[in-house]
């Protein structure tokens, strides 16, 4: 079926007026026609609606800082928060000294009645004991949840103290659930102190091999990161850090030392990003490793970024080894697929990344949209300087990266650098709209409402999102894929990512359970006759 | 795997908690809303919770959870939630149509101290529509707290005694257990013939059928006029001490309903206990069928009682499972030697509670000490295997870390668990869930005993 403004509003006209008014700015129907078409998107969600959105805490702890392996995460306030944030989120580590790989572990200090009414200090102060006693890791995080922060909680000056008392570092982590709209102030704040406290801290004044790279905002959901990595390594570049999933302490440290940063999910840490480019002079460029196109593509940019004869023919020979190993497999899946469309909506990168793998597959993306996006993720990122920032963003603190002396160095010449950014994403991502098809809808926020009603209308044949939608979506017989955690398969990055993703989707749909749905009873008129022993007479 | 726990047990004394085992009250009172029929959950508080629970429950059921939130920022945060509440309530009932909303509060509301009765009360509300709360602050007591006092909630807010006389019917608070569970329940009690009012009841809503059709609110779920009518109930079953007890007592305090607090009807004396109960206060006999499936189950139980006996074994999770299963296993000669909930009340001194004293009273009874512990975490449960081993462990999904670590046979029971399916379905209440406890329980060593056995002693017949 065909969508068009009419229909929208036929949805948009349920809605009680003011909802109306606020939602109608955050879904848009994509025409190309338009030069511009501006979302609200960052805002905060309409009380009393049903939204899939997290807060500042689960971006902060849940994303960024949780799959950091050798650094004890500790969660100040009550136990649910820490609780859910303990091994949900699927990012594997693994660790060759397995005494200082804390990914399993979830500490939070519990806050009893008594410490929200007489302050949570003191038994902060005596968990970071216990946990240098019993742990003895090279250094620390804190994450405040909502209470904190309302008690008024100085978690700053318990983490300088601990700092001085045990020396290891110690950081600490505003981010209780309340500020900002959603898990994105908690990715902002997570950049922040990572960038002031950590990156730069080590020793290293020089990578010690050849074309070294960090690998930004990608969080080894089901080994996605490893995959990525499998491939980088095997062309020749040195992966210094990956941040964060199978992070390290000890590697971010060095992270200053790469000669380009390569930007997976743009949301989550864009600001890192921005910040290595200030401080050092490292460009980041965005890629896209899900997708054998999005793949491949990445590849060959990252190779005209390096300039070098060797790494470009060792790319090439790996695209196409690689190709000519899954391309036979992956044909055998799109014939499942093709013709197929989709609903893709999640987070704050995939929900883009996704439709390549999808489109490649045959599947056309009907509508999609992000949980926590700002209007860059959705209309590129030459929006940002118009973005107005609102009470709840100006609550986030912004850090501001400044040149270090020492170590600042141009990695290209400028002109160098003009010439490729008119080549390849450097500094650039144009945003989900720039690939969706005319007439796709783009939705912000994305409710569940609307996803009912856009369900309805449109009938996808598949809708991947996350946990909490996933079944209200099978209950309505469609197949639905979550991209938070993958459905617990993966990974989903890189070729065999591809192959993968490729497999799980075609038996989403070749599944014969589905076709159990209806009951035969009720196709079939009750007979009239009887049964005799001939059969049904 | 959980490398970095010693073996060593050096004192901790923050009250901090590492590898926790409980969690926070909203996740339970939000479950336990949703067991009243055409109920919309909702978490007054900022979102993040709400998504949180509504994860952790999915996960567990395999099922929609359906809840909407006030969606606090930092504003509401200082001016108080009022008007993100007020908004709400008209929100939810225009867009999502409930007949009931049922509103639990998080730290964050507690913390600033939000009226939450008084914002109701000031809030309109469409005629025929209710709007029901709880306060739910998770600086006290686990996820079994706010179930209990959601519970409370519905019983403050709408149980009544209308009649002169009470009817002959009993009312059942099952506590935090799976629908499958209360399904089992209330098979049991329709089985004596007697009328029954079971709440919450979950049964229907979050195992609902596939039809190909989304249902927000389910066919599942007690009505409002039942739980109205609690009030006139001869008598109120509460089913777990921890989770049922309170809503009972306060429905004797509102409505002179007389309370009995039973365990968890988990094993053969547990349920024993039960219809007991219902025999006596009804004059019922039991019935035929239920006394030959209570003949099945000792059958088994002696038919196999060498699997098991002397078998050394750690339980952990939520209370009223913990005790049930303690008692089981005791039941069958098993000798639990670590046994251990995360909810807080009964430290043997403490007022609150019981949960200590109770699984010691029962150790003792049959002669075994053990390591017994309220409001701990899984860190000392770990610990403590790791200076008295076990030869099996009993628990919900986050004991499977443990179980790899110390290669311990592991059998799932409780909540949540997250990484296996139907397990909400059917029942460990019961004659009937006893017989499907066995069955895990030696499936679970059998395999065992297979996997570990030479080829030489590699057997057909166990
Ligand atoms: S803030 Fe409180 S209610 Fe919310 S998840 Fe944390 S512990 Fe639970
Ligand atoms: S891809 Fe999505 S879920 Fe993952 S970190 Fe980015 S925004 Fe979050």
């Amino acid at each position: 079926m065909e969508m068009n403004e009419a229909k929208l509003q036929e949805i948009l006209d349920q809605y009680p007026a003011k909802v109306q008014k606020n939602r109608k700015k955050h879904i848009f129907i994509k025409r190309s026609e338009l030069e511009s078409q501006q979302i609200e998107a960052n805002t905060r969600t309409i009380p009393g609606i049903i939204t899939n959105r997290g807060c500042a805490y689960a971006g902060c702890k849940g994303v960024v800082l949780g799959p950091i392996k050798d650094m004890v995460h500790i969660v100040h306030g009550p136990i649910g928060c820490g609780y859910y944030a303990w091994n949900t989120r699927r990012n594997k580590a693994k660790s060759d000294d397995p005494k200082q790989n804390f990914i399993n572990y979830c500490i939070s200090t519990d806050m009893q009645e008594s410490d929200i009414v007489f302050g949570g200090e003191k038994k902060l102060t005596k968990v970071i004991d216990e946990v240098m006693e019993i742990f003895k890791p090279k250094a620390i995080t804190l994450s405040a949840t909502c209470p904190v922060g309302l008690i008024g909680d100085d978690m700053g000056a318990v983490a300088k103290a601990a700092e001085a008392k045990h020396g290891v570092q110690v950081l600490s982590f505003s981010c209780e659930g309340y500020k900002g709209v959603s898990q994105s102030a908690g990715h902002h704040i997570a950049n922040n102190i990572l960038m002031e406290k950590v990156i730069g801290t080590g020793e290293q004044e020089e990578a010690p091999a050849k074309f070294p790279i960090n690998l930004l905002g990608e969080y080894n959901i089901g080994g996605d990161g490893w995959e990525v990595e499998r491939i980088l390594k095997e062309i020749g570049y040195h992966v210094v850090s990956v941040m964060t999933g199978d992070g390290s302490y000890e590697a971010i440290k060095n992270a200053h030392t790469a000669e380009l940063n390569l930007v997976q999910c743009h949301r989550s840490i864009n600001y890192i990003a921005e910040m290595l480019e200030t401080k050092y002079g490292t460009p980041w460029l965005k890629v896209n490793f899900i997708g054998i196109q999005g793949t491949i593509e990445s590849l060959r940019n990252m190779a005209l970024y390096f300039d070098d004869k060797e790494l470009t023919l060792k790319t090439e020979a790996v695209i196409a080894s690689e190709l000519a190993r899954i391309e036979p497999v992956f044909e055998q899946y799109k014939k499942i697929c093709e013709g197929k469309t989709a609903f893709c909506f999640v987070g704050g990168s995939r929900g883009h990344h996704f439709q390549n793998l999808f489109s490649e597959l045959g599947i056309e993306t009907l509508l999609a949209g992000y949980e926590f996006a700002h209007r860059d993720d959705y209309e590129g990122r030459d929006v940002i300087p118009t973005i107005k920032t609102d009470a709840d963003s100006k609550n986030i603190p912004h850090y501001t990266a400044e040149v270090d002396e020492k170590r600042f160095r141009l990695k290209v010449s400028p002109e160098k650098l003009e010439e490729l950014k008119a080549k390849i994403p450097l500094g650039q991502y144009n945003g989900m709209r720039f690939d969706m098809k005319d007439g796709s809808i783009i939705v912000d926020d994305l409710n569940h409402f609307e996803t009912e009603e856009f369900i309805k209308l449109l009938k996808p044949d598949i809708f991947t999102s996350g946990i909490k939608d996933k079944y209200v979506i099978q209950k309505m017989g469609i197949n639905s894929k979550q991209l938070h955690s993958y459905d617990y398969s993966g990974p989903y990055a890189g070729f065999n990512g591809a192959v993968k993703f490729a497999e799980d989707i075609s038996m989403g749909f070749a599944s014969p359970t589905w076709n159990f749905i209806t009951p035969p009873w009720k196709n079939q008129p009750l007979l009239e006759g009887s049964v005799t022993e001939e059969g049904v007479a | 795997m959980l490398d970095c726990t010693p073996k060593e047990i050096t004192e901790r004394k923050s009250g901090g908690m590492i590898n926790p085992a409980k969690t926070c009250q909203p996740i339970g009172a939000m479950y336990a809303a949703l067991g009243i029929h055409k109920c919309l959950p909702h978490s007054h508080g900022s979102q993040g919770c709400c998504s949180y629970h509504r994860m952790h429950l999915t996960r567990h059921f395999r099922d929609p959870v359906m809840a909407s939130t006030s969606c606090f920022t930092e504003g509401s945060s200082v001016f108080g939630g009022g008007a993100n509440l007020k908004a709400s309530i008209q929100n939810v009932f225009h867009i999502y149509k409930p007949d009931v909303m049922a509103i639990h509060t998080t730290c964050l509301t507690e913390t600033i101290g939000d009226d939450v009765s008084s914002i109701i009360k000031t809030a309109d509300v469409a005629e025929g529509k209710l709007v029901i709360h709880a306060n739910t602050p998770s600086y006290v007591g686990s996820h079994i707290t706010g179930f209990s006092n959601m519970t409370k909630a519905m019983v403050s807010y709408i149980a009544e005694s209308t009649l002169p006389v009470k009817k002959e019917q009993v009312n059942i608070i099952p506590g935090f257990v799976n629908p499958g569970d209360m399904r089992e329940i209330k098979r049991l009690v329709k089985s004596m013939d007697i009328e029954y009012i079971m709440f919450p009841d979950t049964s229907g809503v979050v195992d609902s059928p596939m039809t190909g059709e989304f249902e927000m609110y389910p066919e599942g779920g007690t009505t409002v006029e039942q739980i109205k009518d609690t009030g006139n109930s001869q008598l109120t079953l509460a089913l777990g001490r921890f989770a049922s007890s309170d809503p009972a007592d306060l429905l004797n305090k509102q409505c002179e309903v007389p309370a009995a607090v039973l365990k968890t009807p988990i094993g053969i004396k547990a349920t024993d206990a039960l219809l007991m109960t219902l025999r006596n206060s009804f004059a019922r006999e039991i019935p035929k069928e239920l006394e030959i499936e209570r003949g099945q189950l000792v059958d088994i139980m002696t038919d196999t009682h060498f699997h098991f006996h002397g078998k050394t074994v750690a339980i952990f999770g939520d209370p009223d499972i913990v005790t049930g299963i303690t008692e089981f296993v005791l039941s069958l000669g098993m000798v639990p030697v670590h046994v251990l909930t995360g909810t807080p009340g009964g430290s043997s001194n403490s007022a609150a509670g019981s949960f200590e004293d109770d699984i010691n009273e029962m150790l003792t009874t049959a002669g075994i000490t053990a390591n017994v512990k309220s409001a701990g975490d899984l860190f000392t449960l770990h610990q403590w295997i790791k200076n008295q081993p076990v030869d099996l462990l009993i628990g919900n999904t986050y004991g499977k870390y443990i179980a790899r670590a110390e290669d311990i046979p592991f059998m799932r029971v409780g909540f949540p668990i997250l990484d296996r399916s139907v397990h909400s379905y059917l029942p460990i209440v019961g004659y009937q869930g006893a017989m499907r406890l066995i069955e895990m329980i030696s499936n679970t060593l059998l395999d065992r005993a297979d996997r570990d056995a030479k080829d030489e002693d590699f057997e057909l017949v166990m």
